[in-house]
């Protein structure tokens, strides 16, 4: 067969002398099976048992009195007119909105000022990235011991307050009621910035340096440029880190634990702590249930509007 | 310029593992009788030593053990179950296929508190509380859902053609995975093990809870009742501490490119 110069002419090959394999057969079995069905089994069974049959034994017992031995009486909402009338309930209630938003505000001021310092320009940014990452790593209950040290009355927090000549500030920073989840939120804060900060350095790296250096042709000055170009260029990054931070800041627990313990007379009480101290030390499973149920209703709230925020999450992440 | 001033805001936001090292080296006596920022007078190792010879249930090698053996016991179970689950999920496209990652994508939402109540008397009831192996199953359970996702984007974004070779070749489907698509998954492996070792390492809560009162306790559980016993012994405290962070300073020192990167990437949740 001789295949003609002209290009013009379509070249028709007869069936009969065609190499094509024969068109597949879609009721045979594939030629390759990818596993076994039965790998997912182990998975499939503790996902449900642990995550779906629990959470919702877990609701069941917040409408209880149920103390974890025995019988047990549905009573409906009581339980929850307990927390919403008690004063000590209620303020660990918005102790846990405090400290999660106020984490949230002051990390990603902190985390987005660090990132947009450290951007590009700076020959030891990697260095001060890794220092800088460094306490997100360690186990908040030790970084909690470290400030509990820098907050007692020797400290070094009254020292330095003695030194500059404000002697007339130095308190018991972590028995007094008004300053005590202040001491909380900066230790959280001081953990957590590098984490918010890694988050805004990869959403930079995506910003165009064109862009950039184009609205400074145009004559945009710094603050017009980060917010007209630098902005709009991160706020998948600002989407995760603010609703990231959010759902990390409702749980914290260790650091309250380590640090006061719940006092100066429930000033920083939560709602994690609370459930603790309900459910298991006190044994009142219902109860501590029903807490459990609010703080998961609060989670769950800010985790649907991150997934919510999050969609396009392709175009962020994967580089930091 | 800016470099110096940065660095100078850096040294400050880090002061307080000064305060760390510096009051950890400090003997007894100077540890009350000396200002808080002062520097050791000399190096002095007797807090690390009274801390790592503690017996009973507050000894530290005994919880560091405890620690390595549950930490590594839930990433073995992790990679293991979600790697396979996520590869028949991703691979084979069925009505159950996709049922089951939805199943797993909602409870990535799903916050654990509300569990924690029943998994407790469940695992009392029978008799995996206070132990390594209840402790294991708990984790790999909880993170079952962020490995099976992590695993699965990352298969989507492998060819099928190498594990059709392989069985070309004639390897059976359970060769094919673990001889070759499991190697290929290195770096889904590293980002669930960094993650899932992290969350399990430095885990309070849960530990305190399924753990708390038997002789089997992790490390924070250790340093939480440890610490406690210690009034203001800080140099004390602070060698607990500073032996506690050492295992996971290490490990960030040897992977800190991609634990960032993971941290970047990968968490969800």
């Amino acid at each position: 067969m001789t295949i003609e110069k002209d290009a013009t002419r379509t070249l028709t090959v007869p069936p009969d002398a065609r190499r094509t394999p024969r068109p597949y057969d879609r009721t045979r079995k594939p030629l390759i099976s990818y596993g076994h069905w039965w790998w997912a089994l182990p998975a499939i069974v503790l996902v449900i048992g642990v995550h779906y049959v629990a959470n919702l034994t877990g609701g069941f017992f917040a409408f209880t009195n149920w103390t974890g031995l025995g019988d047990w009486d549905f009573i409906g909402l009581d339980n929850f007119v307990r927390i919403f009338s008690d004063p000590t309930l209620l303020g660990s209630v918005w102790n846990t909105l405090f400290l999660a938003f106020g984490s949230v505000i002051l990390t990603n001021i902190l985390g987005l000022g660090y990132a947009l310092a450290i951007n590009r320009t700076l020959k030891t940014r990697y260095i001060l990235r890794t220092l800088l990452f460094m306490p997100v790593v360690l186990s908040p209950l030790a970084v909690a011991y470290v400030w509990k040290f820098i907050f007692q009355f020797n400290g070094p927090l009254n020292g330095v307050l003695s030194a500059i000549g404000l002697e007339s500030l130095q308190k018991v920073w972590l028995a007094d009621p008004t300053w005590s989840i202040w001491a909380i939120l900066l230790t959280v804060v001081w953990q957590q910035t590098g984490f918010v900060m890694v988050i805004y350095l990869a959403g930079l790296a995506s910003v165009p340096v064109e862009l950039e250096e184009a609205a400074a042709l145009d004559g945009a000055g710094i603050f017009k440029r980060f917010w007209h170009v630098t902005v709009p260029g991160i706020r998948p990054s600002i989407a995760i880190a603010t609703t990231l931070g959010i759902i990390q800041g409702l749980r914290i627990f260790d650091q309250i634990l380590a640090l006061t313990g719940g006092g100066p007379a429930g000033a920083t009480e939560t709602l994690a702590t609370q459930v603790y101290k309900q459910a298991f030390s006190l044994g009142q499973f219902g109860f501590g249930s029903a807490l459990a149920l609010v703080l998961t209703v609060l989670i769950l709230i800010f985790a649907i509007l991150q997934q919510y925020a999050t969609r396009d999450r392709d175009a962020v992440g994967r580089k930091a | 310029m800016r470099e110096v001033l940065i660095w100078i805001v850096t040294l400050v936001g880090l002061l307080p593992f000064y305060f760390l090292i510096a009051t950890a080296f400090k003997t007894d006596q100077e540890t009350l009788t000396t200002s808080a920022i002062a520097p050791p007078q000399s190096l002095d190792f007797s807090a690390f030593v009274s801390v790592l010879t503690a017996t009973g249930r507050n000894s530290i090698p005994m919880s560091i053990l405890n620690s390595v053996i549950i930490t590594a016991g839930a990433i073995a179970g992790l990679v293991l179950l979600g790697s396979v689950a996520a590869y028949v999920i991703t691979r084979r496209t069925r009505t159950w296929t996709n049922l089951t990652f939805y199943l797993v994508l909602i409870a990535i939402i799903l916050p654990a508190q509300l569990g924690t109540v029943p998994l407790y008397i469940g695992a009392r009831s029978v008799g995996l509380t206070g132990n390594a192996i209840g402790m294991i199953l708990l984790w790999i359970g909880i993170l079952l859902p962020l490995s099976v996702f992590l695993y699965a984007s990352f298969f989507r974004g492998l060819t099928t053609e190498y594990e059709e070779a392989a069985v070309i070749d004639g390897a059976t489907p359970t060769q094919a995975f673990f001889r070759v698509v499991l190697p290929l998954m290195a770096p889904a492996t590293g980002t669930v093990a960094i993650l899932a070792g992290l969350i399990v390492w430095n885990d309070f809560f849960n530990s305190l809870i399924f753990l708390g009162g038997s002789t089997t306790q992790t490390l924070p559980v250790a340093m939480y009742t440890y610490v406690g016993g210690l009034v203001s012994a800080w140099n004390k405290i602070f060698a607990v501490v500073i032996i506690s962070m050492i295992p996971i300073l290490l490990f960030y020192m040897f992977a800190q490119k991609r634990f960032i990167q993971g941290f970047a990437g990968g968490l969800k949740g």
